[in-house]
């Protein structure tokens, strides 16, 4: 059984320092992409127009896909269709299958994490070699990414030598970011020239061109799939975007929301397959169709996943990614988690103050926490969450009642905590003191608070 | 079939239909684009080295790399490298030291250079290579990412990629690393 937000996060609260660390640690994130938002006069103009390219998007998803379908085969790239997470793998399991291969590379994918693949194929008795370096951490660790872009965000790099030492043979004892990252390139250079399948994720896919656009700062995309003889892309159906031109708008936009970087190393455009290799792109539905009949919560469809919600969450910097039982954690992961099911996921949209800080940063405009907002509605009366309303009491209990955080205080983050969530007042919560002034929620916690509880 | 599936119920679920904005270019707010573009190239890891003349790169490269084997496809420095490496298997550019390519042009807001498959000579050049150079008329600096798409517009290519940089990460405690998978070190020859 899946442990509750609220349970999971009392106990990453156990180590203080740690979850100290963790804290400071995404915060620090967020103030690197407020300095490269706040370098671009228009910033806000770029949102507003990421935003509505996305509603366009999602207004026309049909008729982008079939274009984008017809001008991706034109390029000589094979594409697929899956319904589901099942139906996705099996594709994927058929095509090693006909190459004859046992062992493969794959570069971050957050949709490849929600479908469960590596699970999925290791039982079909396929080795998946993750080359993201946070990626290959957490899977020499066992364990599944704790954050979207910062995969293992929560280890420590002590810990990561003595993984290192156990599996790549690092010198024990040895700590050294960059002894460390040299020993993983040493040892990934390898699988990169061995393996003859290569897996990407996509980050855009261009209707007009039949072109998608993967990036990366480590290259390790395309150190996969430039040395493959077969390349397999994997992509939500919502990662379409109408033109190649609107790729300015997004490439903007991401590495700057999500890490503070003006953009990423690699900015990949794979159009067609080089001579003599093998291109397959694979597009998911996975209930993505579902939620773009969900009124209030088809906008979470416009996600380019840049982690920035996450880095400015006061609930998820402490309770870390793992306690949201879910492929994609922290904000944006509680709205797209209860649309794939209801039961197992109904704790996670209250794992939130509701402060709005996630819709402030969001560089698609997307209403997070009004989403939030109306998932708690939606459970709550259909029953899904009997104890939900107990479930998000003990969440926020568990991550900010510990007192000791507050007399550390004096950085802006834990003053605003002292006033969550008992106070969405403008003037007071310093979160919303930032140039993007977000549209005032419909109800605040105090109204919902009576309005539930009262 | 699934794809009539998904379709059909896109069909059936998708909100009414909203208008594409208009992509506006913002303008220009830098002074100086190759100045812009040298200081955020620097701050992520990049060198630019200024240069009047194919001669000066070459002396750069001969002093800089002396040993490493050496690839490009620009045909000023052809006899730098080795011939015949663009029709063999990629995975023997394994122990290539440098790769020295054209960029089409470089972007000033983000330090990035556009450089497609006719410039890599084969797609993995860049990214195998333990340095890289790319090389770059100091005319052909574009403002913004909505200038570079405007340039590219409709091209044909293969592939193509934006490159600001040597291949870093930050996975181990937010600790910059240069040098993750691909190059470790990257200049780029700003030819005035
Ligand atoms: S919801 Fe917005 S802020 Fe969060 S990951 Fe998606 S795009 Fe980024």
């Amino acid at each position: 059984m899946t442990i509750n937000h609220a349970t999971a996060a009392e106990k990453f609260n156990k180590d203080f320092d740690r979850t100290t660390w963790h804290d400071e640690t995404l915060w620090w994130v967020r103030q690197k992409r407020d300095r490269a938002a706040f370098s671009i006069p228009e910033w806000e103009k770029l949102r507003d127009t990421a935003s509505q390219i996305k509603h366009n998007v999602l207004s026309n998803l049909d008729t982008y896909l079939v274009e984008f379908e017809k001008n991706a085969q034109k390029n000589g790239i094979t594409v697929h269709w899956a319904a589901d997470a099942h139906e996705h793998n099996e594709i994927i399991l058929s095509i090693l299958k006909k190459q004859g291969v046992t062992q493969i590379v794959k570069s971050k994918s957050m949709l490849t994490e929600e479908c469960h693949l590596n699970p999925y194929l290791a039982e079909n008795g396929v080795e998946v070699v993750d080359t993201d370096l946070g990626e290959r951490i957490v899977q020499l660790a066992d364990e599944p990414p704790s954050h979207i872009v910062l995969p293992c965000i929560h280890w420590k790099k002590e810990e990561i030598g003595v993984l290192f030492h156990k599996h790549l043979g690092t010198p024990e004892g040895c700590a050294d970011p960059t002894l460390l990252t040299h020993a993983a390139r040493e040892n990934l250079r390898e699988k990169f020239l061995t393996r003859r399948v290569a897996i990407t994720g996509v980050n855009f896919a261009v209707a007009e061109t039949g072109e998608f656009v993967v990036c990366t700062n480590e290259g390790n995309a395309d150190m996969g799939a430039h040395l493959a003889d077969v390349h397999i892309a994997c992509m939500g159906i919502e990662k379409i975007i109408p033109q190649r031109a609107h790729l300015g708008v997004f490439l903007r936009l991401l590495a700057r929301s999500a890490t503070g970087q003006p953009i990423t190393t690699y900015s990949s455009h794979f159009a067609k397959p080089r001579a003599g290799q093998e291109m397959h792109l694979v597009l998911v539905d996975n209930g993505r169709t579902t939620q773009l009949g969900r009124e209030e919560f088809r906008n979470s469809l416009k996600c380019i996943r840049c982690g920035a919600c996450m880095n400015t969450c006061p609930v998820y910097r402490r309770s870390g990614g793992h306690s949201y039982h879910n492929a994609v954690a922290g904000p944006i992961g509680s709205i797209l988690a209860p649309n794939l099911d209801m039961t197992k996921n109904a704790d996670l949209p209250f794992a939130s103050t509701l402060c709005g800080s996630c819709s402030n940063v969001c560089p698609v405009k997307i209403n997070i926490h009004e989403q939030l907002y109306e998932w708690r509605q939606v459970l709550t009366k259909s029953g899904h969450s009997p104890t939900a309303k107990t479930l998000g009491m003990k969440a926020m209990a568990a991550v900010l009642s510990n007192p000791s955080v507050y007399r550390l205080s004096g950085k802006m983050g834990r003053l605003a905590l002292a006033n969550v969530p008992f106070v969405v007042n403008n003037s007071l919560n310093p979160w919303y003191k930032q140039r993007e002034m977000p549209e005032p929620p419909k109800e605040s916690f105090g109204e919902w608070y009576k309005k539930n509880r009262g | 079939m699934s794809r009539e599936k998904i379709l059909a119920a896109v069909a059936k679920n998708k909100p009414t239909s909203t208008p594409l904005p208009q992509i506006q270019n913002f303008g220009n707010q830098y002074a100086d684009l190759a100045e812009q573009f040298r200081s955020v190239l620097t701050t992520i890891g990049g060198e630019v080295v200024r240069v009047k003349d194919w001669e000066e790169i070459r002396t750069y490269i001969q002093t800089h790399f002396v040993g490493f084997r050496i690839i490009t496809t620009i045909s000023e420095l052809s006899d730098m490298a080795q011939n015949s490496w663009l029709q063999s298997d990629p995975h023997s550019l394994n122990n290539v030291g440098l790769a020295v390519l054209q960029g089409q042009f470089a972007v000033a807001e983000n330090g990035s250079m556009w450089v497609t498959e006719a410039e890599m000579g084969q797609r993995a050049a860049p990214f195998i290579a333990e340095s890289l150079a790319l090389v770059v008329k100091s005319s052909e600096i574009v403002p913004k990412m909505h200038d570079a798409y405007a340039r590219i517009g409709s091209a044909d290519y293969g592939f193509g990629a934006f490159i600001a940089g040597p291949s870093k990460t930050a996975d181990i405690e937010q600790s910059l690393v240069l040098g993750a998978h691909g190059p470790k070190s990257m200049v780029a020859f700003l030819i005035d």
